[in-house]
This record gives C-alpha cells, sequence and structure tokens, in this order.
C-alpha cells in the first residue's frame, strides 16, 4: 500500500478514537447521574423548596435553586446581549480591520475569557462589601454577567469578522449610515449570537464559584433583585457535602435537572439559530 | 469653438461639434515612444453632465493609485471605464461614492462634482451622495433578508415607511428588472434562494428603489452566466435613459456592445476619453490602441 493512504488510515482511525473517547465521557457522566439522580428525583425535587432539615434528609426540593439558576442566567443574558452586541458592532463595523484599538481590546477580552469565575466572584464581592451590598440576586446576575460577557464577546466577534466587506459596501451604497447598518449586521451574524448565547447560558448556569459570594444560597425564592438567590451547581454541591447517602443522591438529582435544563436550551438555542439563519447570505 | 490654454498641462477644449473631436493636438503624442504617457488631456464639456471629477489625486497608503484624473461622464448614457487590471478602474468607482473612505490609509486631492456640490466637502452628507449612486458589484450581494426587505430597506432607511407605498416600490422596481413574473409568488422567500443572475437584478432593482441618477457598475456580469449576463447588459440599455450608468468592465467585447461613452485608464491616469466609435474605431493614443488590439491586458 502506498505510504499517503497509510497515512490517511492511521490518522483517521486517530480522529475516531478521539471523538469516541469525547463521546464515552460525556456518556459516562450522563450515565452516572441518571443512575444515580434518576431513583431519587420526584415530583417534589422540582415543585418545592426545602423544608426543615432537608439537607438532612427531611422533605422537600429544589425549586429555590432552580429558579434562582433561571433568574441569574436569564437577566445575565440579557445584560451581556445588552453590553455585548455594541461592542462587537463597534469593534467590525466602527473600527478597520487593522486597528490598533481594536487590536488591545480584542486582547483584552482574550483574558477576561481566561480568568477564572472565582476570581469574579472574589472582585464583585470586594465591591459588594464596598458599596454595603449583601448576598443577593442582583449581585449574583452582575457577576454571572461580566464572567459571560467576554464568551460572548468573543464568539460573536469571531462571526462578525466574517462579514463580507461586500456587504457593509452594499448597505453604505443605499445611503445607510454606519448606525443603520445595524438591522444587516444583525442579521447576518444571528447565527452567531445564538451560539454565542448558548456558551454563555451553559457556562452562567453551570458556574459555582462566582455566585458562592455574591449571590449566596438560600431556601426560599428570592422575590426582589436584593434577595439572596440559590443556584443550582451550589445545591448540588451542599447536598453532595452531605454524609448521608440519599442526600447524596438527591444531589445527583439536582445534577440530573441542570443536565436537563442545559439540554432542553441547546435545543431551543439550536432550532432557533435555524431560524434565523435561513436569510444569511 | 473656444480653446483655452490652462497653465502647462491641461488642454480644454469645448467642442461642438465631433468632428473637431480626432483634434489635432495629439498627433505628436502618438508618435512619441509608446512607453510614455500624454502630456496633454482633454477634458471636454458635455452638454448634460451631472458629474465631473477635477485634478482627482487618490493616494493608498502612500500609492498614488489615481493620477491627476479629469472626467466628465455624460447624462443619460452608459460609460465604460476600460483598462488593464490594477489601472485604478474600481477605485475610481468607490471614490464616486466615497466608499473608499473606509480603505486604511486613503488621501484624496482634487474635486468631484455631483450635480454642482463637491461630494469632498466637509459639508457634504456622504449618505446623500450615496443615495444618488446606485452601487451594482461584482458578485451579487443580496441583504441578508427576504426579496421583499431587499427593496424595502433602502426606502426604509430614507423615510419611507407605509406598507401601500412600499408594495407599490418593490413591485414597480422588481418589474423594472424583469424578476417581478419570478418572485411575485415568493416576495417573503430569503433573497439567498434566488439564482445568482436574479440575485444581481434583486440588487440592481435594491438600488434603483432609492432613485439614484446614477448606476455605478463594477464589473457587474462578470461573475454571471452568459444568459445572466446578457440579461444584465440589456438592462443597462433600457436603464440608460433614465440614469448615468458608469460601467468598470474587464471585457472589452461588452464595452463594445454598450458603451456610449469610453474611459481608457492605464497605471492610475486616463489614457483616453470620447464617445466609443471614436475610441475603438479611432483611437488617438498609441496605448488605447495597444490595448484595443489585446497587446497587453
Amino acid at each position: 500500500m502506498e505510504h499517503k493512504f497509510l497515512e490517511e488510515k492511521i490518522a483517521k482511525v486517530l480522529m475516531i478514537a478521539a471523538t469516541s473517547l469525547v463521546f464515552i465521557i460525556v456518556a459516562d457522566i450522563l450515565f452516572t447521574i441518571l443512575q444515580k439522580g434518576l431513583p431519587a428525583i420526584n415530583w417534589d425535587m422540582i415543585t418545592k423548596t426545602p423544608e426543615g432539615g432537608y439537607y438532612n434528609g427531611g422533605g422537600g426540593g429544589v425549586l429555590n435553586a432552580i429558579v434562582g439558576s433561571l433568574y441569574i442566567v436569564l437577566g445575565s443574558a440579557f445584560l451581556g446581549l445588552l453590553v455585548s452586541i455594541p461592542v462587537v458592532f463597534y469593534l467590525n463595523v466602527y473600527l478597520t480591520k487593522n486597528s490598533r484599538l481594536a487590536y488591545i481590546a480584542r486582547l483584552a477580552f482574550d483574558v477576561m475569557f481566561g480568568i477564572p469565575s472565582i476570581v469574579y466572584g472574589a472582585f464583585a464581592f470586594t465591591i459588594m462589601i464596598y458599596l454595603g451590598m449583601r448576598t443577593s440576586l442582583g449581585g449574583g446576575i452582575l457577576v454571572i454577567t461580566l464572567l459571560i460577557i467576554p464568551i460572548f464577546i468573543r464568539s460573536m466577534d469571531e462571526v462578525a469578522r466574517q462579514l463580507p466587506g461586500d456587504l457593509l459596501d452594499a448597505t453604505y451604497a443605499l445611503g445607510a449610515t454606519k448606525l443603520e447598518t445595524i438591522k444587516v449586521v444583525l442579521r447576518q451574524i444571528a447565527p452567531g449570537i445564538a451560539t454565542a448565547t448558548l456558551l454563555s447560558v451553559g457556562r452562567a448556569i453551570g458556574d459555582a464559584a462566582g455566585v458562592m459570594f455574591t449571590a449566596g444560597f438560600t431556601d426560599s425564592i428570592p422575590t426582589s433583585l436584593d434577595q439572596p438567590a440559590a443556584t443550582l451547581p451550589l445545591s448540588v454541591f451542599f447536598q453532595l457535602s452531605s454524609p448521608l447517602a440519599e442526600v447524596q443522591d438527591r444531589a445527583y438529582a439536582s445534577a440530573l435537572i441542570l443536565t436537563i435544563i442545559v439540554l432542553f436550551i441547546s435545543i431551543l438555542g439550536r432550532l432557533i439559530t435555524n431560524r434565523f439563519s435561513k436569510h444569511k447570505i | 469653438m473656444t480653446i483655452q490654454l490652462f497653465g502647462s498641462h491641461a488642454l480644454k477644449t469645448e467642442i461642438s461639434d465631433s468632428q473637431f473631436y480626432h483634434n489635432q493636438f495629439f498627433s505628436k503624442n502618438e508618435s512619441e515612444s509608446t512607453n510614455s504617457f500624454p502630456e496633454n488631456k482633454t477634458v471636454y464639456k458635455l452638454k448634460n453632465s451631472n458629474l465631473q471629477v477635477k485634478g482627482l489625486n487618490v493616494y493608498i497608503q502612500k500609492n498614488h493609485i489615481l493620477k491627476d484624473v479629469n472626467l466628465e461622464i455624460p447624462d443619460k448614457k452608459i460609460t465604460c471605464i476600460i483598462g488593464p487590471s490594477g489601472c485604478g478602474k474600481s477605485t475610481l468607482l468607490k471614490t464616486f461614492n466615497r466608499l473608499i473612505d473606509d480603505t486604511e490609509g486613503v488621501k484624496t486631492e482634487g474635486e468631484i462634482l455631483i450635480d454642482g456640490v463637491n461630494i469632498f466637502d466637509k459639508n457634504t452628507e456622504i449618505t446623500s451622495i450615496r443615495k444618488k449612486m446606485g452601487l451594482l458589484s461584482q458578485r451579487p450581494c443580496p441583504l441578508p433578508m427576504s426579496i421583499y426587505d431587499n427593496i424595502a430597506y433602502g426606502c426604509k432607511i430614507h423615510g419611507i415607511h407605509g406598507k401601500k407605498r412600499l408594495n407599490v416600490i418593490v413591485e414597480e422596481q422588481l418589474k423594472a428588472v424583469g424578476l417581478w413574473n419570478e418572485v411575485k409568488d415568493r416576495l417573503n422567500a430569503p433573497a439567498t434562494k434566488l439564482s445568482i443572475g436574479q440575485q444581481q437584478r434583486l440588487c440592481l432593482a435594491r438600488g434603483l428603489a432609492v432613485e439614484p441618477e446614477f448606476i455605478l457598475a463594477d464589473e457587474a456580469t462578470s461573475a454571471l452566466d452568459p444568459i445572466s449576463s446578457k440579461h444584465i447588459e440589456e438592462l443597462f440599455v433600457e436603464l440608460k435613459h433614465e440614469y448615468a450608468i458608469i460601467l468598470v468592465t474587464h471585457t472589452l467585447r461588452q464595452a463594445l456592445r454598450i458603451a456610449d461613452h469610453v474611459v481608457f485608464m492605464y497605471l492610475g491616469e486616463v489614457i483616453e476619453e470620447g464617445p466609443a466609435d471614436e475610441v475603438f474605431n479611432n483611437p488617438k493614443q498609441e496605448l488605447t490602441r495597444k490595448y484595443l488590439e489585446g497587446a497587453f491586458s
């Protein structure tokens, strides 16, 4: 057999092996969660807040954490988009390709991307102390927003950089100002916005360290921004720390709920992406 | 007929009869070395022109791209800008609607007058200039929207919002480019679903919808199949009764077919310009003749 065909075969086997490895890891995680969580899951888990002694095997559920997590994710995704879209638009429409400012900004976002969430948490915590704020839903939303802004910006930016120059020229040629091109730009990068949102939401909902100091933890559902809020990852953590096997199993059940929420958001995101990308040129 | 001398290198002649056009001033240039550019350039007054270029120089990052360009573009005619690759044809076209502004390190000198207004003037609103100039690029570039919205978009940014009014405009412009019957049942389909030739006609209709005076076409048929290409050419011939069409083209045969007025450029300079039959049948410059004979391209 010729040399290059052998190479082709070996490369193919290695690629299949790598893909399988990823697949096996995901399957194993899902299997563990399902195996341990499924028996413990029940209607109470998702419809009730913890009752007295929940963490020692008492009744109730993790509705507080489910709602808390959703509040934080929705709030921060909204704020994140509000900040990132103008940044991406400015970087790609107003600044030229070789602009120094754009270069520095992108570098800064890359650095922010790599900062661990516990650092964001600690940073936000010092600010909250300075402002005299308690741990609260608002604090949690702010720190998660900080955490996901770089994800939003960098993943949208990658798509926006592929904007065809002809498209902007065509829009300008109709007499559009730079600001008026936003409708065209947003439509063109819509799939990128959807992907960025999915990545951000995935990161936001699974983050425990950032919200630990800022959102706090509580057994009740927050009714305003200045009340503390529970989150699913922290709920998993507290239940898993329990010496009781029964409570540990509930941790897996909570993880299962978290996974299902992420899965649901992903599928929804894909559907929306497909809808939005039909006009993309 | 008056002849005025402007400095040492510009001869301005007002032409009233076309015979004079073969003017004798240039015979001496023809006998000169073929590589040297003519010292004298004609700038002749057209009776009907809303676009004049005066002493235009464009530099991009210290490269001198356009060198002292003086031109008048006739109204309601097809002007073809021909010349070898890299001669500045597209740059000139992009300068007309100031799309060149977004190029990094660009510097312009001179004037371009559109309806008597210098487009480089600080007080000139760039969007109003661009509105007057429909652009048709090399590859059709529909907006990422439906067929309907592609045409309505331009109207909306210029303040036309009424649904009824927009419906009329969309139908009118699609009919103007012969696309109406092909798309009237799927106006809400994405524009990208159209064939490439249809997309180019849609782009033309989109440009016409904002009521321009000029149509700038940058090798607008080079990405199209022969039939679509012919279709666009026929549209140009039809549309020239209402618009001044400026077409940059690489295909001499295309220029021969549809040009009323020809501008030949070489290395950033306008070597020769004039009515198409004059330039094609009786080029005054050696360079033009060589280019037309296919000595270089």
